[in-house]
């Protein structure tokens, strides 16, 4: 099987840790991963306002990418990417006013966007193309021990349109973690939001909100959090040392793509895994489990 | 809080503006509160979410323009998924704060982020950060 990715910015650079373990994860698969030629930023978040048609070019330009290479469907990784892609997407399919202009806009493009072309999140893609069971089959080493919070944060599973899962029950990382042979650790912070872009002007919202989800995930026994997304894992993962510094008190928790934990499970080596991209370490968890 | 309320501010072209940029109908609102009971900015709100929407309906434009609410919502769209009558109402937060951006008025300003924080942060929370914050 061969699938087209799009990484997004952040993965080629603070996110390395969640492309290099994904593309691991998934040449053990046996998953052949073509990188779409001449992507772009997608902005990061869809647009809000009505009348504002311009940001909708820069996501829907990447699938007119990877359309042009012979694919009608395109997998990706970060949370806030597959959800300005995918919501681009199907504004551009509803909203026939919207797509005219588009398409007068981008006239120089030699071919026109399918109305079937697909945007699928990785975890979408393991569980409905490759389905759990079979990635289960092809586990080396089981999280045996490890106790895994799975948080969702927001734009994996909002709006309902757009996600694949439910809204305020999520369960699909949960059930790959199983999957893994880990356990996972249901919370009620799963869905909150984590304060994401408020990080940069105002840190002290997110600094309280890392604190109250991590500590929810540790009152209920978990050993490490999982996550989807890179904004949610800056926030979660390098505002703990503000949190250590606001309550001297705060125990840290490491902090790992969902991905970084199936590259473990699939016997991908260490190296892959990009520890050192951490503010909070993982390692001593996962070697006291026996897990690196 | 004392709100002034007239004829002349409800039919004020801010609340079409809003109405429009937010492709909202306001006064489909029962004020329930639904939206703000989930919000998990609430606590760094002066105004809440089902009176941002009130206050709207009503043409309360300084109160809005001039509010923190509108700067500490996130986006997260808690509030949309939950409203029973449908509201987006982060959509009409999203149009408050372009009223001004489009007038660029900022919300906020690089420069006042010290270089050295500046290179911390990843693409991704830089770039989200100035699409909803800057013109």
């Amino acid at each position: 099987m061969k699938i087209a990715y799009y990484p997004g910015c952040t993965l080629k650079a603070h996110g390395k840790n969640f492309e290099e373990s994904a593309l691991c994860s998934l040449k053990e698969l046996g998953i052949e991963v073509f990188e779409i030629p001449r992507w772009n930023c997608c902005g990061t978040v869809f647009s809000l306002a009505a009348d504002d048609v311009i940001h909708h070019i820069a996501p829907l330009r990447n699938l007119i990418r990877a359309q042009e290479a012979g694919f009608n469907s395109v997998v990706t990784l970060c949370a806030m990417c597959y959800n300005t892609l995918k919501r681009s997407k199907s504004r551009f399919d509803e909203n026939l006013d919207i797509r005219e202009k588009i398409q007068r806009f981008m006239d120089e493009e030699k071919i026109q966007l399918n109305g079937s072309f697909k945007i699928l999140h990785y975890l979408e893609f393991l569980r409905d193309e490759i389905k759990f069971e079979n990635l289960t089959r092809q586990v080396v080493k089981p999280l045996k021990g490890l106790k895994v919070a799975n948080y969702y944060g927001c734009l994996l599973v909002r709006p309902k349109e757009i996600g694949f899962d439910d809204m305020e029950n999520p369960t699909i990382m949960d059930n790959l973690i199983d999957g893994l042979g880990a356990k996972a650790i249901d919370f009620p912070y799963k869905t909150e939001c984590c304060g994401a872009y408020q990080t940069v002007d105002k840190p002290q919202v997110v600094i309280l909100r890392t604190a109250q989800i991590l500590k929810a995930a540790q009152e209920r026994g978990a050993d490490v959090v999982a996550v989807s997304c890179p904004l949610c894992a800056f926030n979660l993962d390098y505002r703990q040392k503000d949190v250590r510094q606001a309550e001297g008190d705060f125990k840290l928790i490491p902090v790992l793509y969902f991905t970084q934990l199936m590259a473990i499970a699939l016997g991908c080596p260490e190296t892959s895994l990009r520890f050192d991209l951490h503010e909070v370490d993982p390692r001593p968890i996962l070697k006291e489990k026996g897990l690196i | 809080m004392r709100i002034n309320l007239s004829q002349k501010k409800i039919r004020d072209s801010f609340v079409e503006k809003v109405q429009q940029l937010s492709g909202q109908n306001l006064l489909v609102c029962y004020q329930c509160g639904k939206c703000s009971a989930g919000c998990p900015a609430v606590a760094e709100m002066d105004i809440l979410p089902n009176q941002v929407i009130r206050f709207a309906q009503l043409g309360l434009k300084e109160e809005l323009l001039n509010c923190r609410a509108i700067w500490a919502c996130a986006s997260c769209l808690t509030c949309n998924v939950r409203c029973p009558k449908g509201i987006k109402i982060a959509e009409v937060m999203e149009a408050i704060r372009q009223i001004l951006l489009r007038q660029r008025l900022d919300h906020v300003d690089i420069n006042k982020i010290p270089p050295e924080k500046r290179k911390e942060f990843p693409a991704i929370a830089l770039i989200s950060n100035f699409r909803k914050f800057t013109s």
